[in-house]
C-alpha cells in the first residue's frame, strides 16, 4: 500500500493547479524543441533552468521534466513528417515513421507514436515508484568508497554502452572530470583558475552543455537554409485501423520492458533502447522485409522504449545521486541549483519533491497524449519556419540562457569555446555526452576518492575489503575484460581495402 | 603503428595527451598530499595520468580512422562568424546592455550573414530582444539594461 499511498501524496503536489500549469507549460514547450531540428532535450532543460529560478523547487523541477519528457516525445513527429530526427532517439523511428507517411499514413503513425509513448511512459513511472525508493534505501548503506566504486564502474558501463569507440567515450569522461577539477577543491585550494575569479566555482555545467549540445549543433548545420517539405495530417486521419492497433499492441509492451531494462543502465539507455526495440521487433515479425517500408511495429516498439527509458533513467539519478546519462546530468544539476540533492536521502529530505514529481510525470504523460495529437498541425507549422531564421534564434536562446543563470558573460565564453569543442569533436567522432556527465561527476568523485583513502589510511584495499564496494570493483573489472575482448575481436579482423 | 600519419584519431589523441600533460604540469604548482591525506593536486594528477593514457591508446589504434583532410570543412565560415556574434554579446553586454547587443548580434547574423530581408531582420531581431529580456524579467531574471536604459 505504500507506493500507492506515496502516489496519493504525490498527485496531491502535482495536481495543485499552480504545478499543473508548470507541468503543462513544460510539455509544451518540450515538444516544441522536440519538433525543433537544433535544440535537443540537453540544450532545453539547460536554456530553462534560469527561467525556474524564481520558483520553488518543486515547481522548478516539475517545469523541467515536462520539457525533458515533452521534447523526447516530440522527437517523433519531425522524424515521421520530414524524415528529421527532434532528438537522437528518434533516428530509428524515421525508417518505418517516414515510409508510412509518405504512403498516406502519417496520422495512424503518429497516433501509435503517442499511445505508445503514453503507455510506454505510465508503465514506466509505476515501476520507478517502486524502484526508486527500494534502491534509495539499500544506497544509505553506502560509504564514500561505495561511492567511489559505483561513479567508477557506471562511467566504464557509459564507454562500454556508447554508440563509437569506448576508448574515446572515457577518453571524454576523462576530460569531464577534469575539467570539473578546475576551481576551489574540497580544502579551499584554488586549481587552474589563473586569476580568473568566474573560475573559482569550477566550470558551470549550463554552459557547457549548451556549448556542447545546442551551439555545437547551429555551427555544424550553419550552411543550411532551406527547411523541409511538411505534410500535416488533419484530426480525422489520425486514428489506425484495427489492423495497426493489433499491431502495435505487442510491440508496445515489449518496447516498454526494453525501455525500462535498458534505462536503468548508465549510457545513452534511450537511444540504445529504440534501437534493441526494433531489432527485438523485426527479429520477432513474421515479416521483417515489411520494415524500413512503413511497418507500424517499427513505430510503435521503438517510441515506446524510448519513452521507458527516459523515465527508467531517472530511478539512479533520484536514488543515488548518479546521472546516468547527459541529459540527467543536468536535471541534477538544475536540482541542486533549487537546493535539492538527489541521492538517498532525497526522498526523506524532500518528499514533496520527489513524490509531486513523480506523480506530475503520469500527469504529464497524460498531457502530452491530449496536447499533442490535436496540435500535431500546429508543431508541424513550425517545421516550416526558415532554417536561416530558425538558427539565428537559437544562437539567440543560447546566449541568453547561458547569461541568465549567473549573470556571467564569462560564461557566454565558455559555452563559445565548448560550441567550437564540440563542433571539432562532431568532425573526429566523439561523443560530448560523457564530457558532461564527467563535469557534474567530478566533485562526488573526487570527494568519494579522497574520504575513503582518509579512511583506509592511504590503502586503496578499502576498495575490496567492503562487500558492495568489492562487488562494484568486481563489475567494473568485468566491464574492462569485455572491453578488452571487444577490442581484440576489433583489431583481428581484416582491415577493409581503401 | 600503419595507416595515414594525420588521421582524425591520431592528431585528436595528440592534442589531448598534450592537454593531459599540461595538466600533469599545472599540477606541479600546487601540494599532491599523501595517500593519507590526499591534496588538491592528487586527484587531478590521477585524472590526467588517465587522460594521457586514454589519448596515447587513441593515437596508437587511430591508423584506421579517416583522414582530417577528409573531414567537411564548409560550414566553417558560417560558424566563424556565429562565433563571432557571440564573443560580440559576451563583450557587450553588460555595457550596451541586453536588448541592443542581442538586436545588433541578431541583426548581423540573419541580415549580414543570411541576407535576409531587412523587414524581417529588423523585426526578428528586435522582436526577440524585446520578448526575451519581457519574458526573463517577468520570470525573475534580471539582465542589464545598457546606458539609455535599453
Amino acid at each position: 500500500m505504500e507506493p500507492l499511498a506515496n502516489l496519493v501524496f504525490g498527485l496531491s503536489v502535482a495536481l495543485r493547479p499552480e504545478n499543473l500549469v508548470y507541468a503543462i507549460a513544460g510539455c509544451v514547450i518540450g515538444t516544441i524543441v522536440g519538433v525543433l531540428p537544433g535544440i535537443g532535450p540537453i540544450a532545453a532543460v539547460s536554456l530553462l533552468l534560469p527561467g525556474t529560478f524564481g520558483l520553488d523547487a518543486t515547481r522548478g523541477v516539475i517545469l523541467l521534466g515536462g520539457v525533458y519528457y515533452g521534447a523526447m516525445y516530440g522527437g517523433s513527429t519531425t522524424s515521421i513528417l520530414v524524415r528529421i530526427p527532434g532528438e537522437a532517439a528518434s533516428v530509428v523511428t524515421c525508417l518505418d515513421g517516414y515510409a508510412m507517411a509518405q504512403k498516406g499514413r502519417a496520422g495512424p503513425a503518429l497516433m501509435i507514436a503517442a499511445v505508445g509513448s503514453f503507455v510506454a511512459g505510465t508503465i514506466a513511472v509505476a515501476a520507478l515508484m517502486v524502484l526508486a525508493p527500494a534502491l534509495a534505501r539499500f544506497a544509505l548503506r553506502f560509504g564514500p568508497p561505495e561511492y567511489a566504486a559505483l561513479l567508477m564502474l557506471g562511467i566504464l558501463v557509459i564507454g562500454y554502452m556508447s554508440s563509437g569507440s569506448m576508448l574515446k567515450s572515457l577518453l571524454m569522461a576523462a576530460l569531464g572530470l577534469t575539467l570539473g577539477t578546475i576551481g576551489i577543491d574540497m580544502s579551499g585550494h584554488l586549481r587552474f583558475t589563473y586569476g580568473i575569479a568566474e573560475l573559482a566555482d569550477g566550470i558551470g555545467v549550463v554552459p557547457v552543455a549548451i556549448g556542447l549540445f545546442g551551439l555545437s549543433e547551429i555551427l555544424a548545420t550553419s550552411g543550411q537554409s532551406a527547411s523541409p517539405p511538411v505534410v500535416a495530417p488533419r484530426l480525422r486521419d489520425l486514428p489506425p485501423s484495427k489492423e495497426e492497433w493489433r499491431a502495435s499492441a505487442g510491440p508496445i509492451m515489449r518496447g516498454t520492458v526494453v525501455g525500462f531494462l535498458v534505462g536503468a543502465i548508465p549510457g545513452p539507455a534511450h537511444i540504445i533502447s529504440s534501437f534493441a526495440s526494433y531489432a527485438l521487433e523485426r527479429r520477432l515479425s513474421r515479416h521483417p522485409d515489411r520494415f524500413g517500408h512503413g511497418a507500424i511495429e517499427g513505430v510503435a516498439g521503438p517510441e515506446s522504449a524510448n519513452n521507458a527509458a527516459a523515465e527508467a533513467a531517472f530511478a539512479p539519478m533520484l536514488a543515488l545521486g548518479i546521472p546516468s546519462n547527459a541529459i540527467m546530468a543536468i536535471m541534477m544539476a538544475a536540482m541542486m541549483i533549487h537546493g535539492v540533492t538527489p541521492g538517498p536521502l532525497l526522498i526523506r529530505e524532500h518528499p514533496a519533491v520527489f513524490w509531486g514529481f513523480i506523480a506530475s510525470m503520469y500527469v504529464g504523460n497524460l498531457v502530452l497524449l491530449i496536447l499533442n495529437l490535436p496540435l500535431v498541425a500546429v508543431f508541424a507549422t513550425l517545421l516550416r519556419i526558415p532554417y536561416r531564421i530558425l538558427a539565428p534564434l537559437i544562437v539567440g536562446f543560447c546566449i541568453l540562457g547561458v547569461y541568465a543563470v549567473n549573470g556571467s558573460a564569462f560564461e557566454i565564453g565558455v559555452m563559445l569555446v565548448m560550441g567550437l569543442l564540440g563542433l571539432l569533436l562532431r568532425k573526429l567522432d566523439y561523443e560530448p555526452a560523457p564530457v558532461v556527465i564527467g563535469l557534474v561527476l567530478a566533485p562526488i568523485f573526487e570527494m568519494s576518492l579522497r574520504q575513503s583513502l582518509i579512511l583506509s589510511g592511504g590503502s586503496y584495499a578499502i576498495f575490496l575489503q567492503r562487500p558492495i564496494a568489492a562487488s562494484l570493483v568486481g563489475l567494473a573489472a568485468l566491464v574492462i575484460v569485455l572491453a578488452l575482448v571487444s577490442l581484440a575481436r576489433r583489431f583481428r579482423r581484416p582491415r577493409p581495402a581503401s | 603503428m600503419s595507416g595515414p600519419p594525420m588521421s582524425t584519431d591520431r592528431i585528436s589523441g595528440l592534442v589531448f595527451a598534450l592537454f593531459g600533460l599540461a595538466v600533469l604540469l599545472a599540477s606541479r604548482a600546487l601540494p599532491f598530499g599523501t595517500l593519507h591525506r590526499p591534496g588538491p593536486a592528487f586527484v587531478p594528477v590521477v585524472l590526467a595520468t588517465v587522460l594521457v593514457t586514454l589519448a596515447v591508446l587513441v593515437l596508437i589504434f587511430g591508423g584506421r580512422s579517416r583522414s582530417l583532410r577528409a573531414a567537411d570543412w564548409s560550414e566553417a565560415g558560417h560558424a566563424a562568424s556565429i562565433l563571432a556574434a557571440g564573443a560580440f554579446a559576451a563583450a557587450a553586454l553588460e555595457s550596451l546592455g541586453y536588448r541592443i547587443t542581442m538586436t545588433v548580434a541578431l541583426a548581423f547574423l540573419l541580415g549580414v550573414k543570411r541576407r535576409t530581408r531587412p523587414v524581417v531582420v529588423v523585426s526578428v531581431a528586435v522582436g526577440f530582444a524585446v520578448v526575451s529580456y519581457w519574458t526573463f524579467r517577468r520570470l525573475g531574471v534580471l539582465l542589464p539594461d545598457g546606458p539609455l536604459g535599453f
